[in-house]
């Protein structure tokens, strides 16, 4: 089980509001990732969650009861840190071993489960191994393993990845994603990463300045942003924001278009401009486009594109591909 | 780029490095060997280094006039008591400073320290009639009260800086696993502190024992330590320096061994924090 409910949860330092209010359901089972930028308050989200900071007003329901006073090792949460967090003076088997001790359960038994998690993350080679002697990858396989032998109702992840070079990173998004659907435990996942969030999650929190912006599956949020700040959030490169007559002229005060939702043409199109740099990855090539009247676009093109630095090129947004925002930004489709 | 260094550059260092050592450790250097002169020769003019009539006598001396086991044991339990009373104390301030801290600890950080600043003799009357009328002038307990006050500030500073290194998201993480806050200090804090702990330890055994305003003001008879036998040499009677050396070589000599065989804690601990 693992059903977690905040209700109007509110969090303040002294005057600063870092979590105005919040309301949200995470259903059992559910792979769910809080992303936003820096200081958007998701870290301190998770915190309330997992009872490391008090909550100024509101209530945390875990699996239906009450856990708002509850402190962090009664609510059967457990969690993986940015920095690890393992204990340095302590063996791998110690460290996954530590919260089985602590639960009071009797050697045999906690050296049998340590080893069987050790078995699923890989670990069992470097068992009797310190984690100054691990590489940043094991590392966090050890805090992952010493989060999975408590059995918790929910697992959750501080940005657990981004001390990890790209390579690992990737690698590490697999396993934790495989083991997601291994376990069937609930997740809640911490990043500033979107691709993170939309590789990863069964449903994305979109949050800024301690406010949810949108709730939804990673394919609604790219396909339906409620607001301009989700669809520039949301997707890579970040979708292009547009304002003054272009906008004005379909009712809105910004429009927004994805740079593979823009056609190139080196004739004719909607908007003239000249290539600034050209980004080539092989399979795809990213053009940035200086156009007139509306500074830098984003436009994805084929891989073996000609385009170079100064040519000149025209965009036009595919059909029915524009995204509409009012003056509150809001979404107006 | 890392900054060339030439052979010739390395001698120089090296060549200053060693004089100024030798520089601050003349002084002891010079009490040894002086501890092992007859009277003449200790005050000779010129200073003579040492002669063919090098002699044991000052130490036999020393042994026959006053009770030396008596005021070495006073010195154990002087600076061990007030060690240990100290880190009873600063353990759990420095941890609740480190890891709870309020809006004034900085504050009171600052005026712990302050009070390092002030002279003792400053406060030597108040000190001597308090001891006095309270039945603390002259014993061991009186002083390991007196010496524990006063190196309290360093031991909680240094403590702190200790505790201030150890990332508090392992302390979360202990609490995550079920961790009660004793489990949490027993089981994680504490083996990570153990470094700290002990060069902290260390350090005030040497403050404590090294110390002679208030060991020589505070007692008489009782209570009295090494820094106080050192003391009863320079008497009325006129001073014999090479009686003198030998009970100062006979004081320091336990220290410095200690500090010899701990220097690598002790460096450890005081340069904490300042490179990782």
């Amino acid at each position: 089980m693992g059903k977690i409910v905040l209700k109007s949860v509110r969090k303040s330092f002294g005057e600063v509001h870092v979590i105005p209010s919040v309301d949200l359901t995470i259903e059992n089972g559910e792979f769910v990732v809080f992303v936003g930028p820096s200081g958007c308050g998701k870290s301190t989200l998770l915190r309330l969650i997992a009872g490391l900071e008090d909550t100024s007003a509101g209530t945390i329901e875990i699996d239906g009861k009450d856990a708002t006073l509850l402190p962090p090792a009664k609510r059967g949460l457990a969690m993986v840190f940015q920095s690890y967090a393992l204990y340095p003076h302590m063996t791998v088997r110690k460290n996954i071993m530590f919260p089985l001790k602590m639960a009071g359960m009797d050697i045999a038994a906690a050296t049998k489960k340590a080893d069987a998690a050790a078995k699923v993350l890989n670990l069992t080679s470097y068992m009797d191994r310190k984690p100054g002697q691990l590489s940043g990858g094991q590392r966090q396989r050890v805090a992952i393993g010493r989060a999975i032998v408590r059995e918790p109702a929910a697992f959750l992840f501080d940005e657990p990845l981004s001390n990890l070079d790209a390579a690992l990173r990737g690698n590490m998004r697999l396993e934790i994603t495989e083991l997601h659907q291994s376990l069937k435990t609930t997740m809640i996942y911490v990043t500033h990463d979107q691709v993170e969030a939309m590789t990863m999650a069964d449903k994305i929190v979109v949050l800024q300045a301690g406010n949810i912006e949108q709730v939804g599956s990673p394919l609604d949020l790219y396909n339906h942003p409620a607001n301009a700040f989700v669809a520039g959030f949301i997707g890579s490169p970040r979708m292009n924001l547009l304002e003054g007559a272009d906008a004005a002229a379909v009712g809105a005060k910004t429009i927004g278009v994805r740079p593979e939702h823009l056609q190139i043409s080196t004739t004719a199109g909607k908007w003239k401009g000249t290539v600034s740099v050209a980004e080539l990855l092989g399979s795809d090539t990213f053009l940035h486009v200086n156009v007139e009247g509306h500074g830098t676009m984003t436009v994805r093109g084929a891989g073996e594109t000609p385009l170079r630095h100064g040519d000149t090129v025209y965009l036009t947004p595919a059909e029915g591909k524009m995204h509409r925002f009012g003056t509150d930004g809001k979404n107006l489709a | 780029m890392a900054r060339a260094v030439t052979p010739q550059r390395k001698l120089f260092f090296t060549i200053a490095a060693w004089t100024v050592a030798l520089l601050i450790f003349f002084p002891v250097l010079w009490t040894i060997l002086t501890s092992f002169k007859t009277e003449a020769s200790a005050v000779a003019s010129p200073p003579e280094l040492l002669g063919a009539d090098w002699t044991l006598q000052n130490y036999a001396d020393v042994w026959a006039r006053s009770d030396y086991p008596k005021f070495f044991l006073n010195s154990v339990i002087i600076a061990i008591g007030s060690t240990l009373l100290g880190l009873l104390i600063a353990i759990p301030a420095a941890w609740s400073m480190a890891f709870v801290p309020g809006k004034r600890t900085k504050d009171l950080l600052m005026w712990m320290l302050s009070t390092k600043m002030m002279p003792s003799a400053a406060v030597l009357i108040p000190m001597y009639l308090i001891f006095q009328r309270t039945g603390l002038f002259d014993t061991r307990f009186g002083l390991v009260l007196a010496l524990m006050l006063m190196n309290l500030p360093v031991i909680i500073w240094m403590l702190y800086t200790y505790f201030k290194e150890i990332p508090g998201e392992i302390l979360e993480a202990a609490r995550m696993d079920g961790a009660s806050l004793m489990n949490e200090v027993l089981y994680v804090l504490t083996p990570m502190a153990i470094p700290g702990i002990a060069s902290t330890m260390l350090l005030n055994i040497i403050l404590a024992w090294n110390e002679a305003f208030w060991t020589i003001t505070l007692t008489t008879v009782d209570a009295a330590p090494l820094s106080a036998f050192i003391a009863s040499f320079s008497a009325p009677q006129g001073l014999f320096y090479a009686k003198l050396s030998a009970a100062s070589t006979m004081a320091i000599a336990p220290i410095l061994i200690m500090g010899w065989f701990g220097q690598k804690q002790l460096v450890r601990g005081l340069t904490f924090g300042a490179v990782k």
